[in-house]
């Protein structure tokens, strides 16, 4: 393991002072599941990690009808995993943490982790896409937001200038008709990296047959996660049948720029888009229709 | 056609006192309170950390190996190249096996694999190591790389070793080549056979390297003194083999090395050779004496120890009207790694093994290529050889409209036919666990849904028996020690006291079983084709026979007799025609009036291992639109000859089938173009999770080995065997196609379906 | 602050298996490596160093985690608990009694991480059924048993909790 030194900080501030001095050579430590393996296989490089899994406000994990769920950037996968109010709002998140590694992976790692780590294959982003999830940013310059789906650039990028950090994602209340899924396609059932990822959320009007908005996101098929507009603008205003679910997913499929790697073939990773794209949004409105009961 | 396992006469099976029964493990509550000492777990004071650097080119020219400033560093102690190992000038081919042997612990004018080794560091603490091999500055001149064997078998292909001929059917080549050896099994006339055919399938199959994927990488600790004294501490299979491995490298008398095998956690093969443990001894000697202690990363484990072969296999089988094999031939294409070896020697004899031939012919070739030297895993070589063989019959059955169980009835071997190498085969219990397979619930139970299929295959293994030895001590208290040359790897220890105690007539907690070092005990062969259980339990039985002897002697001291007039049975010496009685126990007690105390030892080379055969049943339900596999019900039945310890049988049969569900859906090497291994971890090489295998039952059908004294077989392997088959033909029997490449990935059984339906 | 504010080794006090304890590490040293090489608490056991295989597995204030994904420092004023200090004083954990009955243990190299992943399952919820079992170790690699008996085990062990449990309440 590369040598580093570690300080844990207790305040945002004390963080950003702390990573907008070191030059680019500090790193954010927080469940350390990506980062440790990294460092040590010299794919990232550190000369100081700031621990901030301690910080109150990067721990905040609670619920308005206002403002939604703010989940603070350190809360652990299992943490919200059992949050009651989480589980049953909003569905999607809590299936995408709950499929990041084992037990033991589930009890370090956090969602801000899993999306500051900018895998394309995150299985978090996805699903906060269709949740409509915002990013508080706090750094040098101050505050700022960001939408989920801007907050990745390229594989391992994001947004995040030089000392800033990502302190909450907030999630908006999920409106009457709500339901949300997400999945991901696996070689072995669990303990992998998925093949294709698909979120999916949709907002049923009263009739709960008529899809009044939708919202479809994919992983592991671009450069970064990939929310698929078309399918929801698509969606948007039709019946929620058969025939158009499985349209929205051959628009996933025209959307989605697989390649080949270890993981899957390119190929492989198009028809896998539109399978898991449809199942999404069919669980999606399933879940959407039993909220409504 | 001979008789059916139900007109066969049983012999009454013996009534055990000790074999049979389910008793907890000697060695378990050492393992369930984190106290057993495995290899990496030594602690020796002042010991240095060593590490290896590896090649990034899978084929390439060492020019220079700069290692001046990681001998600068801090901390560092002793650096090796290749350069400190001694030149091996013995001739032929064992000096060439001798050559591949050092050149594989360091490589010496080329590197021949990606993670071949180059040199190797001690320091102070392992992140010095590391450091001090990203110093070590290597000069490589690239070359091209052969990655698979048909590639390697080309006229153009770049050459591994330049001094490799041929040897063909006993032929030497002159020319220089990648393939190592032709070897061939034939009998009949092939082309008869085939004339008389009804039907003839012919299939090619394509299988990847897979790893036997212990979660313990392998490890050494050693001292090497300045008086030539080597202590090695190490987890493997083989103590003995390691310390002549060192011997070999090193060029030194095996009476200079001791080997203590540490537990070992998993080694299914791939802990019978030495990697790390000539460089620990090599460093510590560098490092003035001092202990160097050495674990490999997991990276490491994939990337350079032995997986086993990626093959090539091409299957020709012809059947009359009534699904009588006419015919059968095969070509079985192997990749060595990087030096010759690979395990056609499994693989030809399994691949028709269960089948009465006439007419057949099998050639094997050992190719090299750039990749890890190959190694044994579990029943070696058979599992793909078997899938190709296997899928074919399963081929044919369904094109005759026949029972698969029905169809193996009509054409499994029985005693007296004779083996694909020609050896007529003993008593033996494939009828047995076939129609035990038959009337289980599970060969007949309802599928319950679509897309699900069953799948039958059934497998032969010769198994070994070999040289083993073990020494005993009787104590005052009635207790014995026994000291044992075989590694326990599955729970020998157990096994082996309890043919003792069998034998002894004692209660099992009466034994203390320990396995020995190599200054211990005599020569002992690694505890690998299913052989100890057997081939040590002989010996034991052996040693049993010959304390009783000697107490006997004892008793006759005592009463004043002589010692054909003392009996034994049951635990207990008597006296002929008289009262006097002693429990062994009561004896053990009045030894010291005797004389001196009392212990024996016994060496023998086991023959008469008889050989193993195995029925799987599978249910799959395969994912129609992901092709996606789960396996959703598993039924193992196999004769296992007696059964000293069911539960532990049980666990070989279980853990077996795991690794060869493995191996069917999710194991195998990805390498890139340039022959650099993509997935040389624990995340992307793909070892089952407890999810992803069901709840696998074992049927033990019990046929005694009549050439061991308690009709023991060996167990340990050929549960690997059927799984990829039977997996392969229940996928067949779902969704439609024939997969005929390993893994059976998703990736595959998607595009196999879409390309029928295209 | 000065240029080179933090000490190359750092003291760390903590409290494993019920007895506190204090070391010094380099940040770079992993839990794992901490626990294994300067407490001579072998017990966990190195597999793949990247958290793939659960052979480390050790409960971080009642939390599962894998030890090599743990900076030492990091487990500052924590309680670990490893395979070492399951045991009661006298005897075995019922888990650890029910892996040897029931022959969940074979090489034994996976065995102390899948009993702490189990106990941390069992402190979660007492009766899991076996598709929980399952998925709590999923993260435990075995390439020995097939899985099954451990699961046995785990069944067995949540059974005989539960009795003790029965036992302890109608007690007077």
């Amino acid at each position: 393991m590369q040598e580093f030194d570690y300080v844990r900080v207790q305040s945002v501030q004390e963080a950003v002072a702390l990573l907008a001095g070191e030059e680019n050579r500090a790193r954010i430590l927080c469940g350390g599941t990506d980062l440790l393996v990294q460092l040590r296989e010299g794919q990232r490089q550190a000369r100081l990690l700031v621990d901030i899994k301690t910080i109150p406000e990067l721990n905040q994990l609670h619920y308005d009808p206002v403002n939604g769920l703010t989940l603070g950037a350190a809360v652990s996968c299992l943490r919200l995993c059992q949050d009651e109010t989480a589980r049953q709002l909003y569905p999607g998140l809590v299936e995408a943490a709950s499929l990041i590694g084992s037990v033991q992976i589930q009890g370090r790692a956090s969602v801000g982790g899993n999306v500051c780590n900018a895998s394309p294959a995150a299985d978090s982003i996805p699903a906060l896409i269709v949740h409509r999830a915002v990013c508080r940013l706090v750094g040098p310059g101050g505050e700022r937001q960001a939408a989920i789906e801007q907050f990745c650039c390229a594989p391992g990028k994001t947004i995040l200038q030089r000392g800033e950090i990502l302190v909450s994602l907030h999630l908006p209340p999920p409106p009457p008709g709500f339901g949300a899924g997400y999945l991901r396609f696996t070689p072995r059932n669990e303990m992998d990296i998925a093949v294709v990822g698909a979120g999916a959320a949709v907002i049923l009007a009263e009739d709960q047959q008529t899809i009044r908005w939708a919202r479809l996101a994919l992983g592991a098929v671009a450069p970064t996660p990939l929310w698929v507009e078309a399918a929801g603008d698509f969606l948007a205003g039709r019946a929620a049948d058969a025939e158009n679910v499985q349209q929205a997913a051959r628009l996933a499929r025209q959307a989605a720029r697989p390649i080949r790697d270890v993981r899957g073939e390119a190929a492989q990773r198009s028809q896998l888009v539109e399978v898991l794209a449809r199942r999404a949004l069919e669980t999606a409105i399933q879940r959407a229709r039993a909220a409504v009961h | 056609m001979s008789a059916d396992p139900q007109d066969s006469v049983q012999e009454a099976a013996p009534a055990y006192r000790v074999i049979g029964t389910r008793p907890i493990r000697q060695d378990g509550l050492d393992k369930v309170t984190g106290r057993a000492v495995f290899g990496a777990d030594v602690r020796l004071p002042e010991t240095l950390y060593g590490a290896v650097l590896r090649s990034p080119h899978a084929h390439a020219r060492l020019l220079s190996i700069d290692t001046r400033q990681a001998e600068a560093l801090p901390g560092v102690k002793a650096v090796v190249t290749a350069a400190d190992l001694p030149a091996i000038t013995l001739e032929g081919d064992w000096g060439d096996n001798l050559r591949y042997q050092s050149q594989n612990t360091l490589a010496a004018d080329k590197v021949l694999y990606y993670g071949h080794a180059v040199a190797a560091v001690a320091a102070v603490s392992p992140h010095i190591a590391s450091e001090a091999l990203r110093s070590i500055q290597v000069v490589y001149d690239p070359l091209p790389a052969a990655l698979d064997v048909r590639q390697a078998m080309r006229e153009d292909a770049p050459i591994l070793l330049d001094t490799l001929r041929t040897d063909s059917l006993g032929q030497r080549g002159n020319q220089p080549t990648n393939v190592a050896s032709h070897a061939r099994f034939e009998r009949g006339d092939l082309e008869q056979g085939f004339a008389q055919a009804a039907l003839v399938v012919e299939r090619e199959f394509e299988t990847a390297t897979v790893h036997p994927g212990y979660i313990e990488p392998q490890n050494a600790s050693a001292i090497y003194q300045s008086n030539g004294q080597v202590t090695i501490w190490c987890s493997t299979q083989a103590a003995f083999g390691i310390r002549d491995d060192v011997a070999n490298v090193l060029q030194i008398p095996v009476g200079q090395i001791c080997v203590i095998p540490t537990e070992i956690g998993g080694g299914f093969g791939g802990k019978n050779s030495a990697y790390l443990e000539p460089l620990a001894a090599l460093l510590s000697k560098k490092s003035g004496g001092r202990p160097v202690k050495m674990a490999m990363n997991y990276s490491e484990v994939l990337a350079a120890t032995g997986p086993t072969s990626a093959s090539y296999i091409h299957v020709k089988v012809g059947v009359d009207r009534d699904g009588l094999i006419t015919a059968a031939q095969a070509t079985l294409v192997y990749a060595a790694g990087a030096y010759p070896g690979s395990p056609l020697w499994g693989g030809m004899p399994a691949i028709f093994g269960a089948y009465r031939v006439d007419n057949l012919r099998v050639d094997g070739y050992d190719v090299v290529v750039n990749r890890p030297r190959s190694g044994s895993l579990r029943a070696p070589g058979a599992a793909n050889a078997v899938f190709a063989s296997e899928t074919v019959m399963d081929e044919i059955c369904e094109k005759l409209g026949m029972d698969v169980l029905e169809f193996r009835r009509l054409n499994g071997v029985r005693q007296g036919d004779r083996r694909s190498d020609g050896v007529p085969l003993p008593r033996i219990g494939f009828h047995e666990a076939l129609q035990a397979a038959r009337q289980h619930p599970h060969y007949t139970a309802p599928l319950g849904g679509p897309h699900r299929g069953r799948g039958v295959a059934c497998a032969y293994w010769g198994n070994h028996g070999g040289k083993s030895s073990a020494t005993a001590s009787v104590h005052a208290d009635g207790s014995v020690s026994l000291l044992e040359g075989s590694v326990d790897v599955s729970g020998t220890r157990t096994s082996l006291a309890m043919q003792l105690a069998e034998t002894l007539g004692i209660p099992l907690e009466a034994i203390h079983p320990r396995v020995a070092d190599t200054n211990a005990v005599a020569y002992t062969e690694g505890s690998y084709g299913s052989r100890t259980t057997f081939a040590t339990g002989w010996v034991v039985y052996e040693l049993g026979q010959k304390l009783i002897a000697l107490l006997s002697e004892r008793a006759a001291i005592l009463w004043e007799t002589s010692p054909d007039q003392v009996q034994f049975a049951e635990g207990v010496f008597s006296h002929k025609g008289g009262e006097k009685r002693l429990a062994f126990k009561e004896l053990a007690a009045r030894l010291d009036e005797t004389g001196s105390p009392l212990m024996a030892s016994v060496s023998l080379a086991a023959g008469g291992a008889g050989p193993a055969f195995a029925v799987h049943l599978v249910d799959v339900e395969v994912d129609p639109e992901t092709g996606k596999v789960q396996i959703l019900r598993y039924t193992a039945v196999q004769d296992a000859g007696q059964a000293i310890h069911p539960g532990l049988v049980e666990g070989q049969i279980q853990g077996g089938v795991a690794q060869g569900i493995g191996w069917a859906l999710h194991e195998g090497y990805v390498y890139d173009e340039a022959g650099r291994l993509l997935n040389a971890n624990l995340l992307d090489y793909r070892l089952p999770t407890c999810l992803d295998v069901p709840a696998i039952e074992p049927v033990i059908v019990e046929m005694p080995n009549p050439r061991h004294p308690y009709g023991v077989r060996g167990v340990g392997e050929i549960p690997i065997i059927p799984p990829p088959a039977a997996i392969a033909n229940a996928i067949a029997r779902a969704v439609g196609v024939r997969l005929t490449q390993l893994p059976m990935s998703p990736g595959r059984v998607l595009a196999a379906r879409l390309a029928r339906d295209a | 602050m000065n240029s080179k504010p933090y000490a190359k080794k750092v003291q760390v006090q903590a409290q494993i298996n019920g007895e506190p304890v204090e070391f010094l590490c380099e940040p770079r040293q992993t839990l794992l490596e901490v626990l294994r090489e300067s407490l001579g608490l072998t017990g966990a056991k190195e597999g793949c160093s990247n958290g793939n295989c659960g052979a480390c597995s050790v409960l971080l204030d009642g939390v599962l985690v894998n030890a090599c994904l743990v900076l030492a420092v990091e487990i500052q004023d924590k309680r670990v608990l490893t395979i070492e200090g399951l045991a009661p004083r006298e005897g075995l954990h019922p888990l650890q009694e029910e892996f040897l009955r029931q022959g969940a243990v074979q090489c034994g190299f996976c065995t102390p991480g899948m009993i702490l992943s189990a106990k941390a399952l069992l402190d979660h919820n007492p009766h899991p059924g076996e598709s929980e079992i399952r998925r709590w170790l999923a993260g435990n690699l075995c390439r020995c048993t097939g899985y099954e008996k451990i699961v046995r085990a785990v069944q067995a062990a949540a059974e005989r909790l539960s009795q003790q449990e029965a036992a302890v309440e109608v007690k007077p």
